[in-house]
């Protein structure tokens, strides 16, 4: 692959500019990821949560269309709302109103369904402590050169996220994971998401390094549905999903939209929960990091004739990588210092209701006593007191 | 047979069509002058070994066709040339001796009595190897690469698995061409070399549920079987020794279009051309019943057994509930039920085909066929003659002018009546309460004077445990005995319970088999995540010979059409028939999940104030504390110190 793209940046390509082809060749090496993975995962069971299927599906498309390969995604659905009898149209998905985005599609592969996904089998994938009987298509073989994306969507609280309703993972078993993966050498940055009630709560307790954060509510907030439709009968899709695919359907493999774009996908006016996310972990500008880090893995090609000497490139991509990473891309081992119980995350602090100010209730009060002075005059004031 | 030998000289006149193309003008004339010779020599060879003959050509063919792409995509001057019937070149077979594939594939369609429409499809990858000792094959053609990995890696003699959705109601639908019981099942024969077949059993499920997208690898020693008698080998070779077989159902299996997409993807067409461009799954799965499969195994290509090759079959069944009482006109037509036509057949199959059912409507007094066809066929099925129209995608003739086949029927009147299934069973569960209850089996044979034995198989999780002194056979009210009895008792969470009997079921009767069962109490982590839905019991198997009333054919290497090929017919007086009860929805004692919670709130409230007080009660020291005196009084007090008078 690489071998293809340096031939390809040497060949034929008349009209372009050498400063321009030298930048872009540069590029082309500083995310430092040759191969891209993703984690799709609805933990929900029964019919009623048809909008957790449509999520993970939503992003399992967009992640397909532009590029990566069903080999390199593990999805997993906890229910099959597809050919569920409930379905008034089997083998769709739906996740727009009126039936006009079928999110199954006709070649979907679902890796892990109905019992199978559990708490267990999730963290197996993640870490890879898979039998070894287990299927290529069943296992995420990621390396340390790997961007992998997961993204989780269910019931969940503040610090877990139930799976099936019957059992949950908590944040601190999840950062665990993660660790582990890195120790591992599994990832090279990792992009989580998670659509669930007090999403927040579930990257609080991460610590390992390379990693991306998102959510669509903070502590205490519920993620709310969106789209209610009367012909399936339930709600489509979630609200933060929603605005994350419409904003995904204008990607293309080409895209310069960052991740700071993504931060802003969905406001509080639209999502009604405030999304968070965490970037103290992830090493690199989230404005460097393009959205097609994670979502795609078809890499832009373009044919020149220049002769680029890229060995310079390589070095100072390279360097710019040491630079930044230098302090925490092999972290010292021990456990202590990596703990997350003693060092939290702070939490944002929790948002209070609006309260009116303060003169207004002063006056309020006044405005109370007098007429009350009014219509019972002072004499009265002995009745009461 | 007339079908055939058109279906051969249509292979020969595509061939003509595209060579002729190549050859110059002078040379024409002489090609038909050899074309008219072999002709006459066809009808000779063709009658009876046209199953043999066509394979060659067929090979032949393909090799042509692939040469000369680029003369595809002129159909037009192929359709001028159709008077020209065949080369010279096809009648010479292959002087290269190389293993040799052939594709078939094809489309049944029955109109049911129900008014529903009854479509199964069937492709046929034929691979010619040397299976017993030529496992380390590397080169694939038509079979696909990933099952034929999986045969020589796992050292699989025959596999046979399914999924279904929906029940096949055969008291409605008759007899399906192959049965299938809800949700997946699984089983293989393994080869004798294998050591460990419990080991690559496990290994296997493991392997086909990443193939298929399923959740095979639910199969484990819990709901593995080996049947004794009721499963024997469908292909060559005699295996009795029942050690190498294993057999699993999962009857909760769903099936979706993940488990159609990697099925489709083993067609050596995919779904691009073909039968299978119908396969789209907002249709298939629409549908009242939809069962699809794959079997594998060894079968001889010529009567002596002299070569033998792989067998891979596809099959799809589908009914389709397209009658909708009272809305007047009854019709349907391939766009209706598939939305889509056809154009092509598979440029790799060596046939291509579809037959409709008009048995039951021979005059053309109860539906119309449009297009009409001139070809029929006749077809033993099941122990029944049937007619069959008889359309031929390998001819462009049968597209007619505007290059796509739209069968329609329309139906005339809805009157006629099925032939009832000699063979059919029913299960349910009986009893009250959460403890115990009672299976009941019945087995109809409604033959009116005949009576035949049947082989029932029941394989029964643990945690139903079977009383099997319970265990009675009647029929016709009376003590029926079982002639053989397989019974292997369950393991608690290890294995499960296997009956296997044979029984003589008397003419016109129905047999009624119960047994009482005691529900076992789980583990609080055995319990599925929604256990109030209750636990599947597979289906019984039915398996039998069925005296048939007209003759079958025995010769099992003649050229029949596929559907009425896959169980090999040992006798012309009978024929063989398997028959799936509907599987069992059981309700376990479940207990209150949210018990655990209540458990650990009351006992930390109880700790909390009866233990925590009377600990206070125990390690407190108590002392009387004086309050300290207000400001005033302290004023007051340092006065009246000062005063010489004592303090208040």
């Amino acid at each position: 692959m690489k071998i293809l793209t340096f031939f390809s940046l040497f060949s034929t390509f008349l009209s372009a500019n050498s400063i321009n082809v030298e930048e872009n060749a540069g590029q082309f090496f500083s995310s430092g990821h040759t191969n891209n993975w993703a984690v799709l995962v609805c933990t929900s069971r029964f019919w009623f949560n048809y909008r957790h299927v449509a999520n993970t599906l939503s992003v399992y498309r967009s992640v397909k269309r532009l590029g990566i390969p069903d080999s390199h995604i593990v999805l997993m659905l906890a229910d099959d709302m597809a050919c569920n009898h409930r379905n008034p149209k089997p083998a769709t998905v739906f996740s727009h109103k009126n039936m006009e985005l079928n999110v199954y599609g006709d070649d979907v592969e679902v890796d892990y369904r109905g019992y199978e996904v559990t708490v267990e089998n999730f963290l197996r994938v993640l870490t890879g402590r898979l039998p070894p009987s287990t299927p290529r298509s069943k296992r995420l073989l990621s390396d340390d050169r790997s961007n992998i994306l997961i993204y989780l969507t269910g019931h969940g609280g503040n610090g877990f996220l139930k799976f099936q309703d019957s059992e949950e993972i908590s944040n601190v078993e999840l950062a665990d994971a993660f660790e582990q993966m890195w120790q591992k050498r599994r990832y090279n940055e990792l992009l989580f998401i998670i659509d669930t009630c007090q999403g927040a709560s579930m990257y609080e307790r991460f610590y390992s390094p390379n990693l991306m954060a998102l959510a669509s509510s903070q502590v205490g907030e519920d993620s709310l549905s969106h789209q209610p439709d009367l012909a399936i009968g339930v709600h489509l899709m979630d609200r933060y999903t929603f605005y994350l695919l419409e904003f995904l359907e204008d990607i293309h493999p080409a895209s310069k939209a960052n991740m700071k774009d993504l931060f802003k996908v969905c406001p509080k006016s639209q999502c009604v929960s405030t999304p968070g996310h965490r970037t103290d972990l992830f090493l690199r500008d989230p404005g460097s990091a393009l959205i097609t880090d994670f979502f795609g893995s078809v890499r832009k090609v373009e044919i020149t004739m220049e002769t680029i000497n890229l060995t310079d490139l390589i070095k100072e991509a390279e360097q710019k990588n040491i630079h930044t990473t230098a302090n925490l891309q092999f972290p010292p081992l021990h456990l202590s210092s990596f703990l997350p119980y003693l060092t939290p995350y702070p939490q944002k602090p929790k948002q209070k209701d609006w309260h009116p100010p303060d003169g207004f209730i002063l006056g309020l009060w006044t405005l109370i006593l007098l007429v009350f002075f009014k219509t019972y005059g002072i004499k009265h004031l002995k009745h009461i007191f | 047979m007339a079908a055939h030998r058109c279906s051969y000289s249509a292979l020969l006149l595509i061939i003509c069509s595209l060579s002729m193309f190549i050859v110059a003008d002078s040379q024409e004339t002489t090609l038909t002058g050899d074309n008219h010779a072999t002709e006459l020599d066809n009808p000779q060879t063709a009658t009876e070994t046209a199953g043999q003959m066509a394979e060659q050509p067929a090979v032949e063919e393909r090799r042509l066709w692939e040469a000369t792409e680029v003369e595809e995509a002129t159909p037009d001057d192929a359709d001028t040339d159709k008077q020209d019937t065949s080369t010279p070149e096809t009648a010479v077979p292959s002087s290269v001796p190389q293993p040799k594939d052939d594709f078939q594939e094809e489309l049944v369609i029955r109109p049911l009595h129900s008014g529903d429409i009854y479509a199964s499809f069937q492709f046929r990858t034929l691979w010619e190897t040397d299976f017993m000792r030529g496992n380390k094959v590397s080169h694939y053609r038509l079979f696909p690469k990933s099952l034929g990995q999986v045969i020589s890696k796992f050292s699989v003699r025959e596999l046979h698995i399914s999924f279904t959705q929906g029940y096949w109601r055969t008291m409605q639908w008759g007899q399906p061409f192959l049965p299938s019981p809800p949700g997946a099942e699984l089983w293989v024969w393994f080869q004798d070399s294998v050591t460990d077949v419990d080991g690559t059993w496990k290994e296997l499920t493991n392997v086909l549920s990443g193939i298929f997208c399923a959740s095979l690898n639910f199969i484990d020693s819990t709901n593995t079987v080996q049947p004794s008698a009721s499963f024997k080998p469908l292909g060559i070779g005699n295996v009795t020794d029942h050690s190498f077989l294993r057999y699993a159902t999962l009857p909760r299996e769903i099936v979706c279009t993940e488990n159609l997409t990697p099925w489709k993807k083993l067609l050596p067409c995919g779904s691009k051309a073909g039968l299978a461009v119908l396969l789209k799954s907002e249709k298939l799965f629409h549908s009242s019943f939809h069962s699809q499969a794959v079997h594998i195994r060894p079968v001889c290509q010529d009567w002596q057994c002299k070569t033998t090759s792989w067998e891979l079959r596809q099959t799809l069944n589908v009914v389709f509930d397209l009658h909708t009482p009272g809305q007047g006109k009854r019709e349907w037509s391939l766009f209706k039920m598939f939305s889509r036509t056809l154009t092509e057949a598979c440029p790799l199959a060596s046939s291509s085909k579809i037959y409709i059912d008009i048995t039951d409507n021979p005059q053309g007094e109860q539906f119309e066929v449009s297009p009409a066809t001139p070809l029929l066929s006749q077809a033993m099925v099941l122990g029944d003659r049937r007619t069959f129209s008889v359309y031929d995608l390998t001819q462009q003739i049968t597209f007619g002018t505007v290059r796509s086949l739209n069968l329609l029927i329309r139906w005339k009147s809805s009157e006629g009546d099925m032939l009832r299934p000699l063979l059919h069973g029913e299960r349910y569960v009986a009893g009250y309460g959460l403890q115990t209850g009672e299976i009941h089996t019945l087995m109809y044979n409604n033959h009116p004077y005949r009576s035949f034995p049947v082989l029932l198989l029941d394989s029964v999780p643990w945690y139903l445990r079977l009383y099997i002194h319970t265990l009675t056979v009647a029929s016709k009210g009376k003590d029926n005995k079982p002639s053989y009895i397989h019974y292997q008792p369950s393991k608690d969470r290890v294995r499960p319970h296997l009956l296997e009997m044979l029984v003589q079921l008397p003419p016109n009767s129905v047999t009624e088999v119960t047994v009482q069962f005691e529900r076992a109490l789980l583990k609080w982590t055995e319990y599925t995540p929604d256990p109030n839905h209750g636990f599947y019991v597979g289906s019984s198997v039915i398996s039998s010979l069925v005296p048939s009333i007209v003759a079958m054919d025995t010769n099992s290497t003649r050229e029949q059409p596929l559907f009425s090929s896959f169980f090999p017919c040992k006798e012309e007086s009978s024929y063989f028939v398997r028959v799936y009860t509907e599987p069992l929805l059981v309700n376990l004692p479940t207990p209150d999940f949210s018990m655990p919670y209540n458990v650990i709130c009351l006992t930390c409230t109880v700790v909390a104030v009866g233990y925590g007080s009377l600990y206070n009660l125990l390690t407190r020291s108590f002392q009387i504390d004086e309050p300290s005196p207000g400001l005033a009084k302290r004023i007051a007090n340092i006065i009246r110190k000062m005063r010489g008078v004592p303090p208040l």
